[in-house]
């Protein structure tokens, strides 16, 4: 899976966890919850497409490390290696 | 027979409007059924049916603007006569009866601005025969004509038989002041932020206005319920991941259970205990709003289906799709700032109810258990409570009852 691919499925997922986020408008980093606002449901729900988007189960103690699209990015890539 | 009329969706709504029928004459409806969509200022609502019976007629038109008390429908019951112009006494209501106490406490906001309201919201009663949410007899001419200028037959004085409303009383009649629909600024379907914050913003001025708040914050050891939910998670798949705000609403749903005080309406009788603990959840809508729906029987489920309901609660509460009775019938409201954000929060009481929650951000700080000071996890809890029900002795006991009920999650 490239990065692109990554990148797409993660805003994708985002923005049916919030619709009313504009992909176009999510900057590398943004973070979550303090600039897009999503709050600790709407970040599970995210980490929930993730898993059954991409079989990456993604553990609590690394939310942090999916906190931005760059984050994220980086970190699903090196969890699918 | 019985009409059923727009139901009142909370302390702040005038009317609503009519956008999708669930139900055509000849159906069977039971109590609980979802009969109609009504866009409001909080978004759209399912509007949930009172009575059982059969629907004979729709009497509101798509796309109408309908006063609260004004009918939707009329239901008749099994083996009742269609045509009779009997009056029914099943007025309705929006308590499930199993809280007989605290009934009659909705629909009968007398304070709001006599001018914004339709006759038949007014507190003053009426002779005719009909009765708060039921349309007086009318012919059906009158009926037609009424539905077609969209005028309130409940708010004209018939000069027919027995009161009944006829073609002529609707033609001397202007159509009801209903207001025009309201320009959509929200991104939603069925959400309009700008009306939002004016539902809210009456709603938070009346509760400031008739409700003398006090104020308690507790300080609370989290570290016990942080490391059990860690340790859940660990555990468990993304989708059956528990938030520590399911925590949050459990525990203040237990201590609500306890101090009866806490939990229940206000109306112009007084206080109404409630039962059963609904506790109103307060969600957040990103571009600003609140809505704050009812998750029924919160005290006696478990963590995990309080935790399924939740999730279901906020994604209807996004979406503008919640139901009449989640909208009326919280009995305590609880309200978390979530991961990150202030420390404390004194939130305003939501009318009728008498209590709200506010649960600040948990935050690791020194604390001292012995003699020994070590980091550990604390949340800032803070309970506005109505003093004309209750004083800081209860208060401190419900902000304790929530504190014992986090130290052991795992009985939660």
């Amino acid at each position: 899976m490239t990065d692109a691919d990554i990148r797409q499925a993660f805003l994708e997922e985002l923005t049916k966890v919030a619709p009313d986020i504009d992909p176009d408008d999510v900057g590398e980093e943004d973070h979550l919850q303090d600039d897009l606002e999503l709050d600790s449901m709407d970040f599970l729900n995210l980490v929930v497409a993730l898993h059954q988007r991409l079989g990456v189960e993604i553990p609590e103690n690394d939310y942090p490390k999916i906190a931005t699209l760059s984050l994220a990015i980086g970190y699903l890539k090196a969890r699918f290696d | 027979m019985a009409v059923f009329a727009m139901p009142s969706l909370g302390a702040d709504m005038e009317s609503g409007k009519l956008v999708e029928w669930m139900i055509k004459p000849g159906d069977a409806v039971a109590r609980g059924d979802v009969v109609a969509v009504v866009e409001t200022q909080k978004g759209a609502i399912e509007i949930e049916c009172f009575e059982v019976g059969v629907v004979e007629t729709l009497d509101a038109e798509l796309g109408a603007t309908i006063a609260v008390g004004a009918p939707l429908a009329t239901i008749c019951g099994s083996g009742e006569n269609a045509s009779s112009l009997a009056t029914s006494d099943a007025e309705p209501s929006l308590y499930a009866p199993t809280e007989a106490p605290a009934t009659e406490a909705l629909a009968k906001e007398s304070d709001q601005p006599a001018e914004a309201l339709p006759p038949i919201a007014a507190s003053e009663p009426r002779p005719a025969p009909q009765r708060l949410g039921e349309a007086p007899p009318s012919s059906p001419a009158a009926r037609v004509l009424a539905a077609e200028r969209r005028i309130d037959l409940a708010a004209l004085n018939g000069s027919g038989p027995g009161g009944a409303v006829l073609l002529a009383d609707v033609e001397a009649a202007r159509s009801a002041p209903i207001g025009d629909d309201p320009v959509n600024t929200g991104s939603k379907p069925g959400l309009d932020l700008a009306a939002m914050r004016t539902a809210i913003a009456n709603a938070m001025a009346r509760s400031k206005r008739e409700i003398p708040h006090y104020y308690l914050t507790q300080t609370i050891d989290l570290q016990a319920a942080s490391d059990w939910l860690a340790a859940t998670n660990a555990q468990r798949p993304p989708d059956a991941r528990l938030l520590m705000g399911a925590l949050f609403v459990k525990a203040s749903a237990v201590a609500a259970a306890q101090v009866a005080q806490m939990n229940g309406h206000y109306d112009a009788e007084g206080f109404h205990h409630a039962q059963a603990v609904h506790a109103g959840v307060a969600v957040a809508l990103r571009g600003g709003g609140l809505v704050a729906p009812a998750l029924h029987d919160a005290g006696t489920l478990s963590l995990d289906e309080l935790m399924a309901k939740m999730r279901d609660l906020v994604t209807r509460a996004r979406t503008g799709r919640l139901r009449s009775s989640e909208m009326t019938e919280g009995t305590i409201t609880i309200s978390a700032m979530g991961d990150t954000g202030a420390d404390a929060m004194a939130a305003v009481i939501y009318p009728p109810q008498v209590a709200i929650v506010g649960f600040g951000a948990p935050v690791s700080r020194p604390w001292i258990t012995g003699d020994t000071i070590s980091p550990r996890m604390i949340v800032t809890v803070t309970l506005s409570a109505d003093h004309r029900v209750s004083d800081g002795r209860r208060g401190a006991k419900f902000l304790a009852a929530i504190d014992a009920a986090l130290q052991t999650p795992e009985a939660l």
